[in-house]
């Protein structure tokens, strides 16, 4: 009973860290751009979200709205300043996102104030629900789970059964090849850009009300999701939703079970500290491990 | 290198200077603040110079230098702690501390290349964060206080704030030296070569890994070199010190000033934090200005403030 | 090139300020104001100023002057800001510091220089015990107190079993060894979280809820706290299990946990309706000179901290120079206190009650908190008797 529950927590966090991680990997793969801001953008569509669901007073309302909000802002974002940055060297893409994340989480704080925002759920959403006898489990998580897997099929679908979507792996296993058949690229680009955003805002939006809507609440889980990327193989949708589960599943039942596992070998107390350490660095010596026994990732893309 | 008379030469013999007559000004205008701020300065310089070895003329991108500065400042602390308060052993533990631990880091992550290496230092200095973060003898998450600062014998008193101030601008300069006699070897010129050209490396005949891995273990020690002086003059050791955000506002620092620019990181150093203290003191939004100035730089002023020198001169 | 000589000019003008007016109190106010803790530090300033106001903006006749630093929750930061404070604005008086790490690594810059430093916050152990100082007031607590009233509420409540759950950092442990320290009844389990990355407590509450404990007892500050007591309400704990807590829900976090906090206790040194008059003055005037917002303890204890210092001032008749005679006085306490008076332990940390805290719907159909009962009488910290101060 235990262990289930514990592993749809896992899979929960895992599929909320996949939404965040595949708009990353697609920018990465395709525009070969690396972007710090993405965990801005995620931000973003949180204080979106809980804006507009205030305003019009419906959660559904507020959260179709911000992701039209976080596309718009993506696009635009592309527009003024990211697009310059193409084809520049990854610590430039690294530099200038990194004034980004300054910039939006100080902008945050001027416009919305620095004390967060809430992000209430309507009543049908926060009611425990009996998914098998005797085991009870949030609505809410379990509609991430739906929602994230319904969107991890539609990019499925998107990438590829679609025209975009034979443009998009074109683009990341050869972007001369696509520019050189008449393709626009840029506005495939623009596309996609936004098309991650999009993802960011709602990951964002999705884990507002479990968490809180804050300043700076991008940073800690992006660098989550450039590990899964990492894991995954860059530009690979495929490896980013493995990878993400992978991690995920690791993150939650390390914590669940590390400490007693601990226990038996040391003392209770040494135990308990020992433990929250130990398993939060597991994910990056899951990593660590990956990229020196596969230094491209899990599943690299098709080599540039 | 030949010695030309040109407005960045002019400008870092000005800069130099002023560093050295410092101290005079503070004595003279009672200003003892001005000292204090320039020590962490040249402190960070030396921090961000060590980064620029790597980074300008190795090529490797490290998002992790933050952990040398935490291991050597972690060398000095636990020392003091556990009552070993030389700092002809604290300072030699804490090279050597920072040596190793780039010599480990450096073996995995080499095999790396790219954004993949910018992922894997990051991933082994969160580790580090998280390992410091876990240390509940030293004090775990809240840091450790260092109450007597090393103690090098009748030889110089690190609590005297001049020559405290001179020791660190002696290791800024050391250390500058010690990378312009690096860069300019032999050694020096085959890093250069593999970060501009590996397979043509390779095929003379180079190993390059090891070339690379040498360079980053002399960028780590300098570093942790960096991280004892900064114990020293914070007097306290703490795990926040060695959060990702460290590591890149060190990168920024470099990327400021010039990056493989001999000096360069020393006016990144001096231009961030003089700007982020001024900014602070005119909003709290400091940020905002920052952000996008960065942003700035990188799009339209890509060899930093080095590189606009330059441009000047050639003008 | 021309920009950056200008640049650099305006920048050595800035920095070579002289120090202004020299007959003024100057005051150096250290707490965070960037980032996403900045709410606490606008509250402690904002109460800081309130206090200020309600002087006249002077103390004993001289006009003070405040210098707000920010210390961005970084401890060589805040030590940095001391620095500036003490050595180039030449402060008589350093007071904030939220965080204990912060407060600790600019504790020894301030007692060096004989500069009196008052935490309106941050109470490591080590500040009550070993490194108390002559020059060193808290107007605040020791970490362990707030949570050993707790545990004694949760004696007095007759709770027989507990589940302990905390942020894995020096003052999330002494927490929950605060609460262990008085409760009487078991203690089934214990965890830790990562701080201050862990965002997600599903897998805790799912221990907890398994354990079969009786009550839950967390420390999540800010909002850590928020994120908790979502996932507590939304996991469908909070109609099995009881919750308490310690510095989980004060009035910057109650406005995003909203229904969520509703009858969840917490033990608190001050809670905004103590009935003493200058708390009433104190809470009435707040919310009208900045609307929307309510006073917290952090609040509380800023303006506690800017009266102490004006007790101080007033018995030296406004010469700074006199630090014994200024010390003595604020030995003594002597001031109304908002949360009515205390005494100082020889470590200067204060002696006094503790609360126990309820979130209420007020008379506008607003959450907010509500002394419920007087759990301990003159609390005073473990460490006392390992400071060296007489």
């Amino acid at each position: 009973m235990v262990l289930v529950e514990q592993s749809l927590n896992g899979l929960q966090f895992g599929l909320l860290l996949f939404l965040l991680a595949a708009g990353l990997t697609l920018v990465f793969g395709i525009m070969d751009f690396v972007n710090l801001a993405h965990g801005s953008l995620y931000m973003m569509g949180a204080y979106f979200a809980a804006t507009f669901t205030a305003w019009t007073g419906s959660f559904i309302l507020g959260v179709l709205l911000a992701l039209g909000a976080t596309l718009l802002l993506g696009i635009v974002l592309e527009f003024v300043a990211l697009r310059h940055l193409y084809g520049r060297d990854h610590l430039d893409q690294v530099l200038a996102t990194f004034g980004l994340i300054l910039f939006f989480n100080d902008a945050v704080r001027l416009i919305w104030g620095p004390a967060g925002l809430a992000l209430p759920l309507p009543a049908w959403l926060t009611v425990p629900v009996q998914i098998i006898p005797g085991v009870y489990y949030p609505a809410y998580r379990l509609s991430i789970i739906i929602v994230a897997l319904a969107v991890a099929a539609l990019l499925y679908v998107v990438v590829m059964r679609t025209r975009i979507g034979m443009l998009i792996r074109a683009g990341a296993s050869n972007r001369e090849m696509i520019g050189a058949l008449g393709i626009n690229i840029k506005l495939l680009f623009t596309l996609v850009f936004g098309l991650g955003a999009a993802l960011a805002g709602l990951a964002g939006l999705m884990q507002a009300p479990i968490l809180t809507v804050q300043i700076g609440m991008g940073e800690n889980i992006l660098i989550l999701a450039f590990v899964i990327i990492v894991i995954g193989g860059i530009g690979s949708i495929r490896g980013a939703f493995l990878a993400a589960i992978f991690v995920g599943m690791i993150d939650t039942l390390g914590r669940a079970f590390l400490p007693d596992l601990l226990r038996t070998v040391l003392s209770s107390a040494a135990a308990s500290t020992a433990a929250p350490a130990l398993s939060s660095m597991l994910i990056y010596l899951l990593m660590a491990i990956v990229l020196v026994v596969r230094p491209e990732g899990l599943f690299p893309a098709a080599k540039r | 290198m030949k010695l030309q008379i040109n407005t960045s030469n002019v400008v870092v013999a000005l800069v130099a200077a002023g560093l050295v007559v410092l101290p005079l000004y503070s004595q003279l205008t009672g200003n003892i603040f001005i000292l204090t701020l320039f020590t962490r300065i040249i402190i960070f310089a030396l921090a961000a110079a060590s980064l620029n070895l790597i980074m300008g003329y190795g090529g490797m991108m490290s998002f992790g230098h933050a952990a040398y500065l935490g291991i050597g400042g972690y060398a000095v602390g636990i020392l003091a702690f556990e009552g070993i308060g030389s700092g002809f052993i604290q300072w030699p533990v804490a090279l050597v501390a920072s040596a190793l631990y780039a010599l480990v880091i450096g073996a995995l992550s080499l095999r790396t290349r790219g954004v993949y290496f910018i992922m894997i230092t990051l991933a082994f200095a969160q580790m580090a964060y998280y390992i410091a973060s876990g240390m509940s003898r030293y004090g775990g998450d809240d840091g450790l206080t260092i109450y007597k600062r090393s103690n090098f014998g009748g030889l110089i008193d690190l609590s005297n704030r001049v020559q405290f101030y001179y020791l660190c601008l002696g290791c800024l300069f050391g250390g500058i030296y010690l990378i312009w006699r690096i860069i300019n070897s032999r050694f020096g010129l085959v890093v250069q070569g593999i970060r501009s050209n590996e397979q043509r490396m390779q095929a003379i005949g180079y190993h390059a890994n090891r070339y690379r891995l040498v360079c980053f273990v002399i960028s780590g020690t300098i570093c942790g070199l960096a991280g004892a002086l900064l114990a020293n003059n914070t007097d306290f050791i703490s795990p926040a010190g060695m959060y990702w955000t460290r590591s890149g506002e060190l990168m920024v620092m470099v990327v400021f000033g010039g990056m493989g620019s001999l000096f360069g990181p020393v006016i990144g150093t001096i231009f961030f934090l003089l700007l982020e203290e001024l900014l602070s003191q005119f909003t709290e939004y400091w940020a905002l200005i920052m952000g996008p100035l960065l942003l700035l730089i990188v799009l339209f002023a890509r060899g930093g403030i080095m590189g606009l020198l330059g441009r000047f001169n050639r003008g | 090139m021309k920009k950056t000589f200008w640049l650099a000019g305006a920048m050595a003008l800035a920095l070579a300020q002289p120090a202004l007016g020299a007959d003024s109190i100057k005051i150096g106010f250290v707490s965070t104001f960037s980032g996403p803790t900045a709410a606490i530090g606008n509250d402690m300033r904002n109460s800081f100023e309130l206090a200020l106001d309600h002087m006249g903006r002077k103390m004993d006749g001289k006009p003070v002057e405040v210098i707000y630093e920010d210390d961005g929750q970084k401890p060589d930061v805040g030590k940095q800001k001391t620095e500036k404070l003490i050595q180039s604005d030449k402060v008589d008086f350093i007071v904030g510091y939220i965080w204990s790490n912060v407060l600790l690594a600019s504790l020894k810059t301030a007692v060096d220089s004989k500069t009196f430093l008052i935490s309106a916050n941050a109470g490591p152990s080590q500040l009550a015990g070993e490194l108390c100082s002559p020059y060193v007031f808290s107007t605040s607590w020791q970490n362990d107190q707030t949570p050993q009233a707790m545990g004694t509420y949760m004696n007095q409540k007759g709770v027989k079993s507990v589940f302990l759950i905390g942020p894995n950092y020096a003052a999330g442990k002494d927490m929950l060894a605060g609460v262990k320290s008085t409760f009487k009844g078991q203690v089934v389990g214990e965890e830790y979280t990562v701080w201050p990355s862990q965002l997600d407590f599903s897998a805790e509450l799912t221990k907890a809820k398994n354990s079969k404990a009786e009550s839950i007892f967390v420390f999540y500050p800010g909002a850590a706290g928020v994120q908790f007591l979502n996932q507590y309400a939304q996991a469908g704990i909070k109609a099995q299990i009881p919750l308490y807590t310690a510095f989980t829900i004060d009035e910057l976090s109650l406005p995003l946990q909203k229904e969520n906090a509703l009858g969840v206790p917490g033990a608190q040194q001050w809670v905004n309706d103590l009935p003493n008059p200058e708390n009433k003055k104190f809470v009435e005037d707040y919310r009208k000179k900045y609307p929307n917002l309510r006073p917290t303890f952090y609040g509380a204890q800023s303006y506690d901290a800017a009266q102490l210092i004006n007790s101080a001032v007033v018995a030296v008749k406004g010469d700074v120079t006199k630090k014994d005679a200024m010390k003595a006085e604020m030995e003594k306490a002597n001031f109304k206190s908002v949360r009515g008076p205390f005494k100082y332990g020889k470590n200067h940390i204060p002696i006094q009650n503790f609360y126990l805290q309820d979130v209420v719907k007020d008379a506008d159909g607003q959450l907010a908190l509500k002394t419920v009962a007087t759990i301990v009488k003159d609390s005073q910290d473990g460490f006392h008797d390992k400071c060296p101060m007489k």
